[in-house]
């Protein structure tokens, strides 16, 4: 009984169940074993047995194992056994049942019958010794002897067991990727530090340096970093999160929305907003996410969308009409303007300078000339001159 | 007398197509006037696209601008829904163009036909459009097609009638 394993009663990729037989008892020798009535299991690479009621408890041993066998006949009170002689235990053989035994057979006592069948597909096993053409993944641990000291990996548990092993090295690989980074993060609160010491000094010191320089200087403080940006650690994720955002978007843009003429392109407040906010940058989408919410926080800013797709943040006050207005006078003004110059007049991008003529365009104000010169903007004479 | 140009003719934008389309429209009326009374102002009656576009009706050499043959097109079709236009060919490279369509230009012979007192007279064409007693009408000179469609509508209302003569038709007014 000593040659029984443990075993998960599973069977492996290439080994098939052979038969099995309910209301089989099994003997240590010529004695009963210490285990109840359970079913025995015939597979092509091994002899298995399950208790009927505990189905975890489930031992198997390797075909290999058998010597030869044998059927001893039924007799009265006495049920229909096989006696299966195994070869020597093998040293590094993994715990079952038994730790040792005086026997060095087993029997298979048939309650239920069925031995006659039994007998006959281990007879045919036994000769075809499936198991050695179609080896599985486990090298049998009685047929030789095992690499000592390293656990190969088996069937699924050794697929998901390397797996694991290749996340955790990816994992490492990316920590040790990133190291660099978090490093650049703690100092970058140091600058911002760093920043704001400066200007409080440069506030003592007025006088010594001249106003320009004072205010250059704090221009650039200011475009370096907000002292304590809102991310996603302090508030959160999600609308919650894009609320506080949208807030803080709406004090730090309106400055520079009303030094631009009250249009700002979406990217352009990106650019703006993560150079502010030093390292804790924003996401494109976390940005158009928290602009969606100006309206609802009844913020004097507004995320708007041209036809062409384009978003732009602008302030509210600054209405579409002023916008067209603004655009029909500088054209009429000039006589006629491409969307680079309107740019330079008023200090805008071209793309949204751009957008304003197509605006005005679309309303009936402005027509176009599209040369090989270029896209130039006219006053529309055909609807004021008709 | 040279021709007057409209404003429109030194104004750059007239020469790209206007995408807005209030403006468009307002846009493709001018240029409709402008090619109808050219092609009055030139006697035109027959206008390959190819060679308008070159011609000063389309391209404006004082200011570098000349209208694309898409838009020449566009223009051209709506001067066929006014019935001012009829494409000689399937690819629309020649068209017809009725600066008068025909009934008006009926109505103008029939106004000479009825003041003159030569209502149930017969005419040739031939003297209908190059006699001497019109040479002071505005249908003077009127290709023999156009004359033949405008005496057709007048045929329409009962006012005349084609008759085919010996040497070629003629016309009789009620």
């Amino acid at each position: 009984m000593d040659r029984f394993t443990w075993s998960s009663g599973l069977l492996e990729m290439n080994e098939t169940l052979v038969i099995q037989q309910r209301g089989v008892k099994l003997y240590d020798g010529d004695d009963k074993a210490k285990l109840d009535v359970g079913v025995a299991m015939l597979s092509t690479h091994q002899l298995l047995w399950r208790d009927m009621k505990n189905h975890e408890c489930c031992i198997s041993l390797p075909l290999s194992q058998i010597v030869y066998f044998e059927e001893q006949a039924a007799g009265i009170g006495k049920s229909a056994k096989i006696v299966i002689h195994l070869h020597p235990v093998s040293a590094n053989k993994e715990p079952g049942p038994y730790q040792l035994s005086k026997f060095s057979y087993i029997k298979l006592s048939f309650k239920e019958h069925g031995q006659i069948e039994f007998y006959r597909r281990l007879t045919e096993e036994l000769s075809q010794k499936r198991w050695e053409s179609t080896p599985v993944s486990q090298p049998i641990p009685t047929a030789t002897g095992l690499q000592a000291g390293r656990t190969r990996a088996v069937g699924i548990v050794g697929i998901e067991r390397k797996i694991e092993e290749k996340r955790k090295e990816t994992d490492k690989n990316i920590s040790e990727a990133f190291e660099d980074l978090s490093k650049l993060m703690v100092k970058a609160k140091e600058m911002v530090e760093l920043s704001r010491s400066i200007a409080n000094k440069i506030k003592d010191k007025q006088g010594d340096i001249t106003e320009d320089e004072t205010i250059r200087f704090k221009s650039y403080l200011l475009s370096m970093g907000i002292a304590n940006p809102v991310t996603r650690e302090t508030h959160g994720s999600g609308t919650h999160y894009h609320l506080q955002l949208a807030k803080q978007l709406g004090d730090m843009l309106i400055e520079p929305l009303e030094e631009r003429g009250g249009m700002m392109a979406l990217t352009e407040v990106y650019c703006l907003v993560n150079r502010a906010r030093g390292m804790e940058l924003l996401s494109p989408e976390d940005l158009v996410n928290a602009c969606k919410m100006f309206e609802s926080l009844k913020l004097p800013l507004r995320l708007r969308i041209f036809d062409s797709g384009v978003m732009v943040v602008q302030l509210q006050s600054h209405s579409e009409e002023e916008m067209i207005a603004s655009a029909l006078d500088n054209v009429t003004e000039k006589g006629s303007l491409t969307a680079e110059e309107f740019a330079k007049l008023l200090g805008l991008s071209v793309l949204l300078s751009k957008e304003r003529l197509f605006l005005a365009e679309k309303m009936g104000h402005l027509c176009r000339d599209d040369s090989v010169e270029g896209l130039r903007f006219y006053p529309n004479l055909f609807a004021s001159q008709a | 007398m040279s021709f007057e140009w409209p404003w429109q003719y030194s104004f750059p934008p007239f020469f790209t197509l206007q995408p807005n389309v209030e403006t468009r429209q307002k846009q493709l009326a001018a240029w409709c006037s402008l090619t109808l009374s050219y092609c009055r102002h030139h006697k035109l009656y027959t206008v390959d696209v190819m060679e308008a576009q070159e011609s000063p009706m389309f391209n404006n050499k004082s200011i570098d601008r000349k209208l694309s043959t898409d838009a020449i097109l566009i223009v051209f079709e709506e001067l066929r829904k006014k019935g001012n236009l009829e494409w000689l060919d399937k690819n629309k490279t020649r068209c017809l163009v009725m600066w008068r369509r025909p009934e008006e230009w009926g109505k103008l012979i029939y106004q000479w036909v009825s003041k003159n007192g030569m209502v149930n007279t017969v005419f040739t064409l031939y003297e209908l459009a190059n006699g001497d007693d019109t040479e002071n009408e505005k249908f003077h000179g009127l290709e023999e097609w156009m004359l033949i469609r405008s005496l057709q509508a007048l045929q329409a209302d009962g006012k005349a009638e084609i008759i085919t003569m010996d040497d070629g038709k003629g016309v009789k007014f009620f």
